[in-house]
């Protein structure tokens, strides 16, 4: 086994664009005898749309998992912010900017479209649990500040008719939508988008589209994204990694990809 | 004997009985609400808010303190053993078993039933203990209008009280409040609870912590009503045709589903009763509930089961 290198320079706190945000090392991931990361390393540079492309199965939501700490890789190391560390957990992940929508929509089916995104900003409320239970003071002050934020969100995404509708009544592209909302209402830093535009016709895709450059340029938010969409894939990104099989490929700028043979012979298959 | 007045004391008799048995359903639909388990141990954790209730306020007294601090002080112990059983509920049972299926969690609190009732009756003792907390006296009402008034037990009375303003507070914590939220969060989805920062462990001891604090309420008015004894527990069987009818997920559902199953078995005790004999009061609310299952699988006031295929 490598022996892994903390490149990490103690440096924390802000890091100005450009800048690796974060960086995966040598991250190997198995469940039992399936390989889905084999010895991965990239970097996502703070202010960029970065998109994470390969064939089913190659290991890209899992991946994602990783960063935001649903798994736990065997070996490798995500450094995040300056901070170097083996694992992550999903609520630490969130507390320091990152989060995330999910490939099958993962929202809370019952709760409205305003109540969801409310929900995303749990960590910036903090208010007392008895200031909540006799709904005085803070916790209504703060319901109040906070319901405004999420209002612009929801006028962001033009979502402002489904504002009271349960989530589960809601078509996919909507779901989709409001998901993305529930994610911008937590401030993220690093935003994860897990095949965002999977299952949406043609004006659904050019407007989840508009919103990802929009908050990537407006909010400055760093984005990784994994889609299958190839078009949307080369017009968004700044940089694109490449899985298959749970290895690393290619990395690089769109173009590079593109013409990259590897790239090339994953994705139409090689005479063998 | 089919009088109005008659009715009307059968009627105010078992909606205010409902109310009693609400108080227990209270602490499922909480729980069901918040973490989609279904707690097979509210029925234990009453027990156990009554023991801790009735045993400590029995030593404050002997101690010489002054009845009404005697049962502050009381309250108090008995509200941290029911938040140190959330803890250790959290810590050793829920906190391992994150993203797993409810049928798993189901089973884990069965599991929790019986070391919560062994454990109460370990500590506190297992004999049948009086408790006195709430005038149990009658009370005739509206004398003027009806021959011999209507006989309401204020026992009763004060437990549609305490279950009013429960009911209340809950659906305003629940809607509107940051901790309200976060716990439908958590029952929907774990996963994407915690991708946005929710902590499941805070969330889950919260829960629990109100289901026991809302089995302590329960307690009050039972450990009144029949003394705290083991049998308390089996109060979890009469309040699942109440979740039933009212629906797993509504906590009006729960006030409600305990009105018409205490209106409806006492009515039926008193009408059909001498018809097809007595006795019915033990399963008239079970009939119910069946026939709502048919109707309406998610009760009265449950909340639609929303799928998209």
């Amino acid at each position: 086994m490598r022996a892994v290198v903390d490149k990490s320079n103690g440096k924390s706190g802000t890091i100005a664009p450009g800048e690796v945000l974060l960086a995966v090392e040598h991250v190997a991931l198995s469940f039992g005898g399936v390989k889905a990361i084999r010895d991965v390393s990239f970097d996502i540079r703070k202010g960029e749309i970065r998109a994470i492309i390969g064939p089913n199965g190659a290991g890209k939501t899992s991946m994602l998992n990783v960063i935001n700490g649903f798994y736990h890789p065997q070996t490798g190391v995500i450094t995040y912010k300056g901070e170097a560390r083996q694992r992550m957990r999903p609520y630490i992940a969130a507390t320091q900017g990152i989060a995330r929508t999910f490939q099958n929509v993962a929202l809370f089916k019952g709760m409205s479209t305003l109540d969801n995104i409310m929900a995303g900003r749990t960590l910036k409320m903090n208010n007392s649990l008895l200031s909540q239970a006799v709904y005085w003071g803070s916790a209504l002050k703060q319901e109040k500040e906070h319901r405004e934020v999420v209002e612009k969100i929801i006028d962001f995404l033009e979502i402002q008719a489904i504002r009271k509708t349960p989530v589960g009544k809601l078509p996919y592209g909507l779901q989709k939508r409001v998901e993305l909302g529930r994610a911008l209402a937590t401030e993220p830093e690093l935003l994860l988008l897990d095949e965002p535009m999977a299952g949406m016709n043609l004006e659904e895709k050019q407007d989840m589209s508009r919103f990802i450059i929009d908050i990537n340029q407006q909010l400055g938010t760093t984005m990784a994204l994994i889609e299958h969409d190839m078009g949307v894939v080369m017009d968004l990104s700044d940089r694109i990694a490449v899985l298959e099989y749970g290895q690393l490929i290619a990395d690089g700028t769109p173009d590079e990809v593109q013409n990259n043979q590897k790239v090339i012979d994953a994705y139409l298959g090689v005479p063998r | 004997m089919v009088s109005l007045g008659n009715f009307i004391e059968v009627l105010s008799g078992g909606l205010l009985a409902g109310v009693l048995y609400s108080l227990v359903a209270l602490g499922f639909v909480l729980i069901f609400k918040a973490s989609g388990v279904f707690n097979f141990a509210q029925g234990a954790m009453v027990l156990l808010a009554g023991l801790a209730l009735v045993r400590s306020l029995d030593f404050f007294v002997a101690k010489g303190i002054p009845f009404a601090v005697a049962v502050a002080c009381a309250l108090l112990f008995a509200s941290l053993v029911m938040a140190m059983t959330a803890w250790i509920v959290e810590r050793f049972m829920l906190g391992p078993l994150v993203n797993q299926d409810g049928l798993i969690l189901f089973m884990s609190t069965i599991g929790a039933t019986f070391i919560i009732e062994g454990a109460a009756q370990l500590i506190f003792g297992s004999d049948v203990y009086p408790l006195k907390l709430y005038p149990t006296d009658a009370w005739f009402a509206l004398e003027g209008v009806f021959p011999g008034g209507i006989l309401v037990n204020k026992l009763d009375v004060w437990g549609g009280l305490i279950a009013g303003i429960l009911v209340t507070v809950l659906a305003i914590f629940f809607q509107h409040t940051k901790t309200g939220r976060a716990l439908r969060a958590v029952a929907d989805d774990h996963a994407a609870a915690q991708s946005v920062g929710i902590p499941i462990s805070w969330i889950w001891f919260v829960v629990w912590l109100v289901a026991g604090l809302v089995a302590l309420a329960a307690a009050t008015v039972w450990g009144t009503k029949l003394g705290v004894q083991f049998s308390i527990t089996f109060l979890a069987l009469k309040a699942l045709p109440v979740l039933i009818i009212g629906g797993l997920t509504s906590v009006p559902g729960a006030i409600v589903g305990g009105l018409i199953v205490g209106a409806g078995e006492k009515l039926a005790e008193a009408y059909l009763g001498p018809l097809i004999g007595g006795g019915i009061e033990y399963w008239f609310a079970f009939v119910l509930a069946l026939a709502v299952l048919l109707v309406r699988p998610q009760g009265v006031f449950g909340e639609r089961i929303i799928e998209r295929i």
